[in-house]
């Protein structure tokens, strides 16, 4: 599914990655963790094709075709989704009509015909209450004025709607309390099929608990410095980051 | 000829065909005097400082259209709020067309300036509140004072409303090559009384359009106004937009600036507080492309206390357009408690948009609230990258932060289908289709 080569980025002339080499499969659940500032955030908007960051050395696969000078939008149309941290708002568009013209759009770039109302209709009342969403919610304003559990709650409606391939959850959990962390996981976790992949970025181990990753890699310095099974999330959230800080100095 | 001389020359040709003997006829005289001292504004003065004159003064314009033209419905109707009913003041080449037209006396006077400048019946109204507000020392204001004739005549007694809106609409046919207007027009909102009005200025073909507008309003105690000024003529078009607005207790006006086009558009926007706890709200949206030229220059006189004033105007400017923005807040001694806010927040999308942005508050009082704030900037990259990350290409992603970033200056908009128009305006002047019903 995703094949990332010896990935080196940077962006304002600060390389922020320095050779990340990681392969997943369909049907696999990844974690990436570490450290504040260790370039997790910023591998998840390299991978989403944010232009800002500039990649210097390797490659991004998806399936198999290099993501290089492949636009955002077109890597959304391939099935790449990346759920932000901070999703930013956008008054005056509602969720539906936001979602109505990402979905429309998707299907203009794969030349099919737009999506009729009643099936969008029927798909976006399925999808909410997978994620437990209130009516009223949808006709409000794109992420104005949400609850930080609101918007992520809704990053991952959206990742309903548009079914993607790989997701990437970037901090996912920051800023839920457990209900809201057990609805969004519980909707990841309806989501995921032997087709799909989920990269799931996050400090902590407590997001673990409820999408149970296949991998660990610990993320430290713009590198991977150790990769395992689930148990060394737990190792982790037991050790903290100091003991690995310390193993890849020597 | 330059234009200065042509009109003041002119002067005694409009008087052949108007009455030198009613009262109003020593105001056009002393208006006339005026603009001949005065002549056009020049860049020199502060007030015309980014807004030159100079290319339109130049241009030998018609002043009085020769023959009255006439234009089918079925023409011009998308420039109506066809979807609903409207009372309809039109003129063709500053001439009324009683056929585009619909008026009324039904309880409250819809009609025409010319019928009300002559008129014995409309004498009391007309000197009480004729040229009582606009400006006698404004050059172009004087300007059309001296040449008032011809305009929309609007009056709400007490406690009343019109069944519906009322559309203001100007069209120039293309016969003059070159052709000046000038329309005159009252509105008067007596107390507790309300209005809606819709104005245009549409020029129907690419020869040159000179419009120097005056409308005065005066709303009394509790009175409601809403204007929606729609500006999106075509690009020989220019549009000089002189408002004066005089408010006393408790009344709410508001006024709305549509600016999507024309070649120059000039709009002095002036609010006079005679009263306390009123309510002056003046919003905008410019969205300009080409060499296109818009100049708001809007004036808030707080006089008594407890009064607000609010302003939002936000502005998109492409390609090689400019735009000005000019607030001047003023508040008197005697004003406390007044609370006024001005907002103006703009999006340069190109490299060669201009825009030249200034507040002028002056504060005489000390318990006041007042705040300014303008922003320049280029749409947030961070959003563009959100949007494309949902599939949504760049073009469609960038029209979709400019109509998220006018929207709010919309909600206040009370006519819907009005709303909608203007949403579509908007669409349609980024160039997109944003994938739903606006």
């Amino acid at each position: 599914m995703l094949k990332i080569n010896n990935l080196h980025a940077q962006v304002e002339d600060k390389e922020i990655l320095k050779g990340i080499n990681l392969e997943m499969k369909a049907g696999e659940v990844h974690a990436i963790m570490g450290p504040n500032g260790s370039g997790k955030s910023t591998l998840a908007s390299v991978i989403a094709g944010k232009e800002n960051f500039e990649v210097t050395d390797g490659s991004v696969e998806l399936e198999g075709e290099d993501l290089e000078d492949i636009s955002p939008e077109e890597r959304a149309h391939k099935g790449v989704f990346l759920s932000f941290q901070y999703p930013v708002e956008i008054p005056g568009v509602s969720v539906t009509n936001f979602m109505k013209t990402a979905i429309n759009e998707s299907r203009k770039a794969k030349g099919l015909e737009e999506m009729p109302a009643k099936d969008m209709l029927k798909l976006i009342r399925e999808k909410s209450e997978l994620l437990e969403i209130d009516r009223k919610f949808l006709s409000r304003s794109l992420n104005e004025g949400f609850s930080g559990g609101e918007k992520k709650r809704n990053e991952i409606f959206q990742m309903a709607m548009l079914e993607p391939k790989l997701a990437i959850l970037d901090e996912t959990d920051s800023g839920l309390d457990i209900d809201a962390l057990r609805i969004v996981a519980n909707g990841v976790n309806k989501l995921k099929s032997k087709d799909n992949a989920v990269l799931v970025i996050t400090h902590y181990q407590r997001l673990l608990d409820y999408i149970v990753p296949d991998f660990v890699h610990v993320l430290h310095n713009g590198k991977i410095v150790k990769s395992g099974g689930k148990e060394l999330a737990l190792e982790l959230e037991e050790k903290g980051y100091d003991w690995l800080k310390n193993e890849a100095t020597v | 000829m330059e234009l200065k001389d042509k009109l003041v020359s002119s002067f005694m040709a409009f008087e052949n065909n108007v009455d030198v003997e009613h009262s109003v006829h020593d105001i056009r005289t002393e208006a006339i005097k005026n603009f001949e001292t005065k002549g056009f504004p020049t860049k020199k003065e502060e007030a015309w400082k980014y807004t030159s004159l100079n290319s339109l003064r130049k241009i030998d314009f018609s002043l009085f259209p020769k023959t009255e033209n006439t234009i089918e419905y079925k023409d011009v109707k998308k420039y109506f709020l066809h979807e609903i009913d409207t009372y309809k003041i039109v003129f063709v080449d500053g001439v009324y067309s009683s056929y585009l037209s619909e008026t009324t006396h039904d309880g409250v006077d819809i009609c025409l300036m010319s019928a009300a400048l002559t008129k014995e019946m409309y004498k009391p109204v007309i000197d009480v509140y004729f040229n009582k507000v606009a400006s006698k020392d404004e050059s172009l204001t004087t300007l059309n004072t001296a040449f008032s004739r011809e305009g929309a005549y609007i009056y709400i007694p007490k406690n009343k409303m019109p069944k519906k809106p009322i559309e203001i609409l100007h069209f120039a046919t293309g016969n003059e090559a070159s052709l000046m207007l000038q329309p005159r027009n009252l509105v008067v909102v007596e107390e507790n009384a309300e209005v809606q009005i819709i104005e245009r200025h549409q020029s129907l073909t690419s020869n040159n359009v000179l419009t120097n507008a005056v409308t005065e309003v005066f709303a009394a105690d509790n009175a409601i106004v809403d204007i929606y000024k729609v500006q999106n003529d075509s690009a020989s078009a220019s549009l000089i937009d002189n408002t004066y607005i005089d408010q006393k207790n408790k009344s709410v006006v508001k006024v709305h600036t549509f600016s999507f086009g024309g070649k120059l558009t000039r709009n002095n926007l002036n609010f006079y507080q005679n009263g306390e706890y009123i309510d002056s709200i003046m919003k905008g949206v410019t969205i300009l492309g080409e060499k296109q030229h818009v100049d708001h220059h809007t004036l808030v006189h707080h006089i008594e206390p407890n009064c607000e004033s609010h302003q939002d105007y936000k502005g998109i400017y492409g390609e090689s357009s400019t735009g000005v923005f000019n607030g001047k807040i003023i508040v008197d001694k005697i004003a406390q408690k007044t609370n006024a806010f001005q907002q103006n927040n703009n999006i340069l999308i190109s490299d060669k948009a201009t825009i030249n942005t200034k507040p002028q508050l002056e504060i005489f009082a000390d318990d006041v609230k007042c705040s300014h704030g303008c922003t320049i900037g280029q749409l947030d990259e961070d959003a563009l990258f959100y949007l494309q990350s949902r599939g949504i290409p760049l073009k469609e992603a960038r029209a979709l932060l400019m109509y998220a970033f006018a929207n709010n200056v919309l909600e206040s908009v009370r006519i819907p289908e009005l709303k909608v128009r203007i949403n579509k305006l908007i669409a349609n002047k980024l160039g997109v289709n944003l994938g739903f019903d606006l």
